[in-house]
């Protein structure tokens, strides 16, 4: 036991910034193994399948392994990646089997090349990710792929460190265990899995991860929560508030619902972000990476499927449908500068657009059709609720509608905020600037355009996905929804916010194709944003209306 | 027709009468405005835009101005705005951004009448110029206010706000060409009318939006503005910078603050969320507001003082759609149902109490502070301010100066800082904390220990015959009296008992216990060997001391109590002899102080005249079986409620932590926690941080431990750039520099590191301690007068 700990140990001291500390604790470290090593000896090339069969010692090795493997790619610090693919060379000329990753980088989506670079050039990343690293002894795929926007990373991860680490009602176990319930929802196992290590890590009841019924009561209540703000939180009433409040002994404070709320609806939303750029899992985790050799197992016909030859195809794809597609940003910018002017030339006209579009809308709302028609009511939008991969499908279907939340009678910066941190102090600043980091973010640039105000385009995207919540902004004319937003587009969006486990590579290929990875990243951190104030517009007023 | 209305302006004495009363309305209300006479109110909320009129004894609906089947957008009103020259011209402000105006003259249903969609988004607040009567002005979430001359179609100005989203204007009622303009990230900016290009001034009023702003009808200077941050403020506007002149704090974000007529000091609020309240504050008064309105149901969400010149009729409207009129006869005084007491508890136990005069003068016996008067100029001579309505409290200040000796906590610091509550064996943090009670002469206290650790020493090793053979007075019959089955009885036996046992547990722990294992030989051997196995044992421990030598020889000769104190004391002096030359003090001392504890302490006198069977019941096990440590329990459990009853929740917790898992489960998680909460913050009310952190990480209380994990964050200034380190980590992201060098020996610190607060500056422990002592300015080269304490 003691061993494991000092091993920890070791661990931790190589996200100090010090070089000679890192040196000292990768020394330890490398000792460690070898030691490790020796004692086994080089017979493990007869063990067929390593983690099956090999007793402790070796499953034990094999987490070092993996752990090595994982630095080797993923330490901000260049020494400690150099040394680690030095032992792990020395570890193979010992004769005994090294992992290799599974998979090609963070993310399926986005060439691990791309990602990588970001922290290499821009010396703010860099920092951001030696801070990560520091603090948690890991840098998660998430985070390398926000690091494409290092100004929003810095606030995303400022307020997960805050809702998970620092002052807060609720115990730490507790906080990790909402966020393996909020993920489970959405069955994102990457969140599960590095929030079930976390759990384990700060002392929570293993039992607990056999599911919701081994966990407390107090938590068991939350479930229903839990279900209803992932995929409906328009049903949120006080009445649920009032069960979660008033259970006798398995009662929740106010500040503690205030607190898993923050956490749900902050996982529901990152798992959209998960499934929405195809983070890969962990190395270090299972299914991050693989013992068997290149050549003789399945595995590797899949890598090279996906990896390395995948990547050629993609780029000849990719070539063969810039020309194909050519044109589609000019058409955008096009249809945005029309908007533009033709708003400035003829106010009055707009205007009584915008009152019949009101008309229209009421009244099909009276008549329960299927409710985001009611936002954006078009054919071409409605069409895609027929999908079948649509989550919305059954209430549509059973003739319920969303009702509309009126954004200007209930607003994150006038009432949310408030709330929040009136119950749970800080936090609501904290949020505040993630929103307004997420909202206001912009290079001004669209794909190879420069100088573009993209203002419209990013408040169409954030309305359309509180529009699928319900949101009303009086002041929008849902009209440009449509202008700016096409079909795979919406396709995308819909399917990351409402039902992001069924999002695929080919989603998130067929939309905006000559868009930027790092545009698209900006893109899914909208989208994130936005569903995490939508649902927690809805909890927050369930919560207002209980306390009145 | 308007002069004539002009003319009412002036109020006449009978020209407003009514009462408190309310009218439902069918939607909830965003804001109201009532017309210039006071005759008429305008409701305006989403989904409802209807005129009242006021009448002696209620609400009377006059016209619904929200005409159609299917209304629009125009209809849904942020803000209304009745205009105070021209009774039949309304402005509303409309959620998607269109300012609309209203002429009631019209004979049409639909009395809208210009419409002016200029603004991009909702439009947060419309103003009428307070004497022109085409101005209008506006201001909008897109960041820009416009001005509107009623005559054109189009707006004749536009104010930029740089995108920052505009929550409210108001015109100022004095100066014609100024509107303030408040902002969602805080800042108010005062605009002249004919200067759309720049702002006159600006400055930053609040964290967070400013969501109103009020001139004060009559003091030129003044602007009230209220926030989110829950803070209304008051600034003089009149100077070079705005300067705050008052700020009350109140309990909920501010939505809307409307200065009383003619009251100079009097202002009305009320909130955004959560608390529905209307508050009437004295700004003088900042801490109690000096009327409330606790009518609504929901949040207010529109104020209005009924006339401009009447200070005693306020409409409000709701989210709980209802519009009140309200009294101020009727309101609520809080003030009424303070309490104007004031307890207080001075740095060395003096306590300090205030009361209302007419309470205390009552009893004769008081004494006048001697100086309180000029201790407390303000609090007494505070001198009535006739504009001031508060009702004016004199209260009487005692102050109760505690007598030095017997409420001095004084056994409480040093019991905290001496006691040991872990790091060592069970045994030893008994003897420890048993020596440590008796030193500051608390008997009983003392005793408890001890006996804890009789009960609970692991009697397993006992079988050892060797030092029972003592038996100096040892008589069988008396065996009876300490064997286990009178448990029930007085506290003299068991003590007695107990004592006998922790002979026994002390060669135990010895034989026992590997850390002192240098010490074992010596006690073995000496208790083998010898005849008189209490002392040797006892030696064997103390490696032969003096003053054990000292004690021990009197035992026999000396007075009783010190032969029955001995056995607790031997042991544990081991550990003072070496750190503390004044032991034999402490032990003349506690021979000084054992009669007097006796003749005290009914439990100790008790004790006094059976000690003799102490030394006997070191043969107790050959007679008595043992029993197991969960036998007593319930005792201690018993024992330890009683300590904490008794206000001495130190015993409890300490004993607590001490026993560990022996008690834990015996007690209840809330009874613990809230003991362990009542030590730690007495630990903490006497800056005892150490002992506190200490018991907070031993405690297992989870809603204890988590307490160490709270507030451990340490701001600190990068030394180079002086700005705040908002990084994790020792290097500043702006000047990219390891924040944490010595400024003596430029190296980097590790472990200690301390800095100036001043300066930011600093470095190793010792070379700052050392620099300082031959410099007071700081080591590197700042200027700084840095200092050392």
């Amino acid at each position: 036991d003691r061993e494991g700990e000092k091993r920890l140990n070791g661990w931790e001291a190589l996200g100090s910034r010090d070089p000679r500390s890192r040196g000292t604790a990768m020394e330890h470290i490398s000792q460690e193994v070898m030691q490790r090593v020796e004692s086994i000896g080089p017979i493990p090339a007869t063990v067929p399948s390593p983690v099956a069969t090999a007793g402790h010692p070796t499953s034990d090795l094999n987490d070092i392994l993996a752990r090595l493997l994982m630095l080797s790619k993923r330490c901000p610090f260049d020494d400690v990646r150099e040394r680690c693919v030095w032992l792990l060379q020395n570890v193979q000329d010992f004769g005994v089997r090294i992992p290799r990753p599974l998979g090609n980088g963070p993310s399926r989506f986005i060439p691990e090349k791309e990602i990588l670079q970001v922290s290499k050039v821009d010396p703010r990343t860099q920092s951001i990710f030696e801070d990560a690293f520091a603090a948690l002894g890991r840098l998660d795929n998430i985070s390398l792929v926000m690091g494409f926007h290092p100004q929003y990373l810095e606030s995303f991860l400022r307020t997960q460190h805050y809702l998970l680490q620092m002052d807060g009602p609720l115990s730490l176990h507790y906080r990790h265990y909402i966020g393996i319930m909020a993920a489970a929802r959405h069955q994102c196992s990457y969140l599960v899995n590095l929030h079930v290590n976390d759990f384990l890590q700060v002392g929570g009841d293993s039992k607990w991860l056999n599911g919701l019924d081994g966990a407390p009561q107090k938590l068991q209540a939350l479930g229903e929560l839990n279900k209803i703000l992932a995929h409906r939180p328009w049903l949120l009433t006080k009445a649920h508030i009032e069960h979660l409040l008033k259970a006798e002994e398995h009662s929740w404070s106010l500040a503690e619902l205030i607190h898993a709320v923050v956490l749900l609806t902050h996982y529901h939303s990152l798992a959209s972000f998960t499934f929405g750029c195809g983070i890969t899992p962990e190395i270090h985790s299972d299914g991050g990476h693989t013992f068997r050799p290149p050549s003789l197992s399945q595995y590797c016909v899949c890598d090279i499927a996906n990896g390395n030859g995948h990547g050629h195809l993609e780029e000849r794809r990719g070539n063969h449908q810039v020309s194909e597609v050519s044109g589609e940003v000019e058409v955008l910018m096009e249809r945005m500068k029309q908007l533009q002017e033709c708003r400035d030339e003829e106010e009055a006209s707009q205007e009584e657009m915008a009152t019949r579009f009101e008309r229209e809308k009421t009244e099909s709302m009276l008549v329960a059709t299927a409710e985001d028609e009611e936002c954006v009511p078009s054919r071409d939008v409605s069409r895609h609720f027929e999908d079948p991969s649509y989550g919305y499908k059954d209430f549509s279907r059973r003739g319920e509608h969303v009702p509309t939340f009126r954004v200007q009678d209930y607003s994150w910066e006038d009432h949310g905020y408030s709330l929040v941190n009136r119950l749970y102090p800080d936090v609501g600043q904290l949020l505040d600037e993630k929103f307004q980091m997420a909202y206001n973010l912009t290079y001004n640039t669209m794909a190879m355009h420069k100088d573009v105000d993209t203002t419209m385009l990013r408040r169409a995207i954030w309305n359309y996905i509180h529009c699928m919540f319900g949101i009303r902004y009086d002041d929008y004319d849902y009209g440009e929804i449509n202008q700016l937003l096409d079909r795979s587009f919406k396709v995308y969006i819909k399917t990351m916010v409402c039902s992001p486990e069924k999002t695929t590579k080919r989603m998130y290929e067929s939309f905006w194709r000559q868009f930027q990875h790092s545009e698209k990243v900006h893109v899914n951190l909208l989208l994130m944003e936005a569903r995490m104030q939508a649902e927690l517009l809805y909890a927050l007023r369930a919560i207002t209306r209980y306390m009145t | 027709m308007e002069k004539m209305s002009r003319v009412t302006t002036a109020l006449g004495s009978s020209a407003i009468s009514g009462r408190t009363m309310f009218c439902h309305l069918d939607a909830p209300a965003n804001a109201i405005s009532v017309c210039r006479d006071a005759t008429q109110v305008v409701v305006a909320g989403r989904n409802i835009f209807k005129i009242y009129g006021l009448e002696e004894e209620q609400f009377v609906e006059k016209l619904n101005l929200r005409v159609g089947r299917k209304p629009s957008l125009n209809f849904s009103c942020a803000d209304v705005m009745w205009h105070q020259m021209e009774e039949n011209l309304l402005a509303t402000a409309a959620t998607n951004g269109a300012v609309v105006t209203w002429n009631l003259g019209k004979p049409s249903r639909n009395k809208q009448d210009q419409l002016f969609t200029e603004h991009k988004r909702t439009v947060n607040k419309v103003c009428f110029h307070p004497t022109e009567v085409y101005m209008l002005l506006s201001g909008s979430q897109d960041g820009y206010m416009k001005c509107f001359d009623l005559r054109k179609k189009e707006s004749v100005s536009t104010f930029s706000g740089q995108s920052e989203s505009v929550r409210d204007v108001q015109f100022s009622m004095k100066d014609y060409f100024t509107f303030a303009a408040s902002f969602e990230n805080g800042n108010v900016q005062l605009w002249d009318i004919r200067r759309p290009d720049r702002y006159e001034r600006m400055f930053t009023a609040h964290t967070g939006p400013v969501f109103c702003c009020d001139w004060h009808p009559d003091d030129r200077g003044w602007l009230a503005t209220g926030g989110r941050d829950k803070m209304v403020k008051v600034w003089d506007m009149t100077t070079n910078r705005a300067k705050e002149i008052y700020c009350v704090q109140t309990i909920a974000s501010v939505a809307r603050v409307k200065w009383r007529p003619e009251r100079k000091w009097h202002l009305a609020t009320c909130s955004m969320m959560v608390d529905h309240n209307i508050y009437v504050w004295d700004i003088r008064r900042p801490f109690i507001p000096f009327a409330t309105f606790e009518e609504h149901k929901d949040v207010t969400t529109g104020i209005v003082w009924r006339h401009q010149h009447d200070p005693y009729f306020l409409l409000s409207g709701s989210k709980d759609s209802t519009l009140y009129q309200h009294m101020f006869k009727d309101a609520s005084r809080p003030v009424d149902r303070a309490n104007p007491e004031g307890l207080c508890f001075g740095l060395f136990g003096d306590l300090a109490f205030a009361a209302k005069e007419s309470l205390i003068s009552g009893d004769a016996n008081r004494k006048p502070y001697p100086g309180g008067d000029r201790r407390y100029p303000i609090f007494f001579f505070k001198k009535p301010d006739l504009t001031e309505q508060f009702a004016h409290v004199s209260s009487a200040l005692s102050v109760f100066e505690s007598s030095l000796e017997s409420k001095r906590m004084d056994w409480f610091v040093k019991t905290a800082r001496l006691y040991l509550l872990s790091g060592k064996s069970f045994a030893e943090l008994c003897d420890h904390n048993a020596k440590v009670a008796k030193e500051l002469n608390r008997p009983q206290v003392s005793t408890t220990w001890t006996m804890l650790r009789i009960m609970f020493s692991d009697p397993a090793n006992l079988s050892t015959p060797g030092p029972n053979h003592i038996g100096k007075l040892g008589t069988l019959p008396l065996m009876n009296s300490f064997s286990m089955k009178e448990m029930g009885m007085g506290t003299e036996s068991r003590l007695d008992r107990s004592k006998g046992e922790s002979r026994q547990d002390n060669i135990h722990l010895e034989l026992g216990n590997s850390l002192i294992n240098n010490i074992c030989p010596t006690a073995e051997n000496e208790e083998t060997e010898g005849s008189e196995g209490q002392a040797e044992y006892m030696f064997g421990d103390a490696e032969l001391d003096d003053d054990d030598l000292y004690s021990m020889e009197h035992d026999n000769q000396a007075a009783e109590e010190q032969e029955y104190t001995l056995p607790q004391e031997a042991f544990p002096l081991r550990h003072e002899i070496m750190d503390n030359p004044l032991a034999p003090e402490h032990l003349q001392q506690d021979k000084a102080d054992s009669p007097q504890a006796s003749g005290n302490e009914a439990e100790v006198m008790c004790l006094t005249p059976i000690e003799s069977f102490s030394l006997i019941s070191i043969s107790q096990p050959l007679f008595s079986p043992h029993l197991p440590a969960p036998f007593f329990c319930p005792v201690v459990r018993e024992m330890l409620s009683h300590y904490a009853e008794q206000g001495d929740v130190q015993m409890a917790v300490s004993v607590l932590i001490v026993l560990g898992d022996r008690i834990r489960k015996e007690i209840d998680d809330l009874t613990q926690e809230h003991w362990y909460m009542s030590y730690i913050d007495l630990l903490q009310r006497f800056e005892l941080w150490n002992v506190s952190n200490e018991v907070i990480k031993l405690s297992t209380c989870s809603a204890i431990t988590c307490l160490n994990q709270t507030s451990t964050t340490l701001h600190v200034n990068c030394s180079n750039c002086k700005r705040p380190m908002s990084n994790r980590g020792w290097i500043c992201d702006r000047c990219h520099q390891c924040a944490s060098v010595c400024a003596v020996c430029h190296h980097v610190v590790k472990g200690l590191f301390v800095w100036c607060q001043g300066c930011s500056h600093g470095g190793h422990l010792e070379h700052v301690k050392n620099w300082l002592k031959s410099s007071s300015h700081c080591p590197a080269g700042c200027g700084h007068l840095c200092e050392y304490t």
